[in-house]
């Protein structure tokens, strides 16, 4: 039976979120968390692999205790099972960190049940690097297909997966050995609203939640904030953008105006274009 | 189909989540659907929680629920264009356990609240909306959801469903509601600094403060408004009939700038910063505006029942009670296995009989008497000003004869009767 896992994590709505002034860091208190909404594509795909193919999802994510609530979200879209590991030693991590611990749960996963497949969102929200999908891809030693915008084909027997990868003048398709990881672009679904059912079910799931001691294998020195390289020198909140010019007159004199606007900043539009 | 409960509750209000948390509490399979996407997310009140009532249904409550303050005064303000007459009590006994009432945000508040029904087993849906009833050969049997596969089915459906109760009104427990029998409440939350709401409203830390505002502060309208301490915020806000906005043709924002800007009330705002703006219809038809409250296999608690007692300002308290007798009542229906409005009947019968249907009896008229004669705000409040500014200026007249002339603006001797005729009126309504 085809297993699917959906690897998921709780962010702030960056949306809604304020920054500090002061400190130039985001204000984690001032936005609800949510599932990130890239990763909701993920479930959302996970579970239409699983209805047209069988098979199970599994959803995983790293977070502190509250992100039990993330894991029930993707149980209201559909997912089957959910695993969390939530431990102070992987606070802090990077996507280096991140996708070491992940592994390693996966690992455990593979245990339980061997995974045919995972899915992650492009990105997150809040850190908007999208490294760590392939970053477990790499771990694992599996195909990583990232842009993913369609899945075209599930073969489980023939232990193949066909996909269409999102590039910059359209789209590739392409077919990959299975076990692989697929990083979702946000066209490949729509995420419907959930069944009742299925918000029943999410009501009253308890995910598996497993400490670093849990997992087997583990170099301590490459979680958390000790196994993160990556260090935030400054953060800054972009200039917003300066009130445009309207242009008026009659259509002729607009063109004028226009063109001489170009023209007076050239070297704007070269360095954009490029040549 | 999908699976069967005990009981429905629609609406995680104080209404919903108290009888959600006495059913699970009780054994009872209860799904309680929210539409908000927490409980407390959607919900509006001033900002005053009775100890008492929540304390029946969670004793100790306040050692561990998210409350602002323990309210320790209240002030009464009759206010003026440029003036007000204050009076107020302030209390040391209301600041220790068991304390009198505490200031709360909702938003926090509802969501620990519901926590708690959870903790006793009762099954919380967010974001999820009840459309209908699900009637079957004269009984509610269940409920329709906006969700796919959205029917649930139960023994009991609570409606918990607010001030409008669109589901109590499908069934045709009460018809559509008159502008004269709901107020529309705006309020503000605004963040000031913990100490600075100390300093301004004279309280210790951990001590709170309610100013009710009557008079100018709803700009002659019928209605109240209120300034509430929080931990670190300002609750403000005016209620008036909707009836009263119509007739006079004004905002319900237009009204609460007006009292935030009025210059008895500015200065307690003073470099505070908005951070919240909600506004909420509450029912204030009373007694008589109240509609059917029990059918076969259904129930209707707190404000969907017009359970507010508009002039103590009280409802979440009663929503409270209504919500706890009315699940006293459904585990008695799950004993007997009978689930008929004549069963069910008791929990009016049981409701009516509690300081809730009596309190809803003694203020019946008194909404709609101050409603009828507008006297009592646009002319009495500002007599008593400027009654008190004369006793009280000191300018070498002699008190004999600022108390004549006091008496003497007063109005002409049947002007005098009129006002003891109201004033008599007033106390019967309220008596």
């Amino acid at each position: 039976m085809l297993h699917i896992v959906a690897c998921i994590k709780q962010v702030p709505d960056t949306k809604i979120i304020k920054m500090n002034p002061k400190t130039n860091t985001m204000d984690r208190a001032s936005a609800p968390a949510i599932l990130n909404p890239y990763d909701a594509h993920a479930v959302e795909e996970a579970v239409r692999i699983k209805k047209k193919y069988g098979g199970i999802v599994s959803v995983l994510t790293m977070g502190p205790p509250p992100a039990v609530k993330a894991i029930k979200k993707c149980i209201e879209i559909g997912a089957d099972e959910g695993y969390m590991i939530s431990d102070r030693r992987f606070a802090g991590a990077d996507t280096l960190a991140t996708s070491y611990a992940l592994t390693k749960a996966l690992d455990k996963i593979q245990k339980i049940r061997p995974v045919d497949l995972i899915l992650c969102g492009k990105m997150t929200i809040d850190g908007d690097t999208g490294q760590v999908g392939p970053g477990i891809a790499r771990r694992l030693d599996i195909p990583p297909l990232t842009s993913v915008k369609k899945v075209e084909a599930v073969h489980q027997e023939e232990g193949h997966i066909i996909v269409h990868r999102k590039i910059e003048d359209g789209h590739e398709v392409i077919q990959s050995t299975l076990p692989c990881l697929l990083s979702v672009e946000k066209e490949i679904n729509e995420v419907p609203y959930s069944s009742f059912p299925n918000m029943i079910k999410a009501a009253r799931y308890d995910p598996v939640i497993w400490s670093v001691d849990d997992l087997e294998d583990v170099d301590i020195k490459q979680l958390g904030l000790k196994g993160s390289p990556t260090i935030v020198a400054k953060v800054w909140a972009p200039p917003k953008p300066e009130g445009g010019k309207m242009l008026e007159g009659s259509p002729d004199d607009q063109v004028d105006q226009i063109l001489s606007v170009i023209l007076e900043k050239k070297e704007l539009f070269q360095a954009k274009g490029g040549s | 189909m999908s699976e069967r409960f005990d009981c429905i509750v629609v609406g995680a209000g104080p209404a919903g989540i108290a009888c959600a948390y006495e059913l699970a509490k009780g054994g009872a399979k209860v799904v309680l659907i929210e539409r908000g996407e927490y409980p407390g997310s959607k919900n509006v009140m001033g900002g005053v929680l009775y100890r008492q009532m929540m304390e029946d249904v969670i004793p100790g409550f306040y050692k561990e629920a998210p409350l602002e303050r323990p309210i320790v005064e209240q002030r009464f303000m009759m206010m003026d264009k440029e003036s007000a007459v204050t009076f107020g009590y302030k209390g040391m006994e209301w600041g220790k356990e068991p304390y009198n009432n505490f200031t709360v945000l909702r938003a926090k508040f509802d969501q620990w609240f519901a926590s708690k029904a959870v903790e006793q087993g009762a099954l919380l849906i967010n974001e999820t909306v009840v459309t209908e009833c699900i009637v079957e050969e004269g009984r509610v049997v269940g409920v329709q959801t906006d969700r796919p596969d959205g029917e649930v089915y139960a023994d009991v459906v609570v409606l918990a469903d607010g001030v409008n109760s669109l589901l109590a009104k499908s069934l045709g427990f009460h018809k559509e509601y008159r502008p004269d029998e709901v107020a529309l409440a705006t309020m503000e939350i605004l963040k000031l600094d913990k100490k600075i709401i100390e300093d301004r409203f004279n309280l210790e830390p951990n001590q709170g403060c309610t100013i009710e505002l009557f008079g100018d502060a709803t700009n002659g309208i019928l209605g109240t408004g209120f300034l509430y301490t929080n931990k670190d915020s300002l609750s403000i806000g005016v209620g008036t009939l909707l009836s009263g906005l119509i007739k006079h043709k004004i905002r319900p924002y237009e009204l609460l700038e007006y009292v935030k800007n009025h210059p008895m009330i500015r200065p307690y705002l003073q470099g505070s910063e908005q951070q919240e703006y909600l506004a909420h219809l509450i029912p204030e038809g009373g007694y008589k505006s109240m509609g059917k409250v029990v059918g076969n296999g259904v129930i209707v608690v707190g404000d969907a029942a017009q359970l507010v007692n508009a002039i103590h300002r009280e409802g979440s308290n009663l929503a409270m009670t209504s919500g706890r007798i009315a699940a006293e009542t459904i585990l008695l229906a799950m004993q007997a296995g009978d689930f008929s409005e004549a069963l069910l009947d008791r929990y009016r019968v049981k409701l009516m009989n509690s300081f809730v249907g009596q309190d809803m009896k003694k203020y019946k008229d008194s909404t709609h008497h101050f409603d009828k004669f507008p006297q009592y705000f646009d002319q009495y409040i500002p007599m008593m000003n400027r009654a008190a500014s004369q006793m009280f200026t000191v300018d070498g007249k002699s008190k004999w004869e600022k108390q004549k002339k006091i008496w003497k603006d007063i109005g002409s001797p049947r002007e005098k009767i009129k006002i003891a005729r109201d004033a008599y009126r007033a106390w019967k309504v309220m008596k």
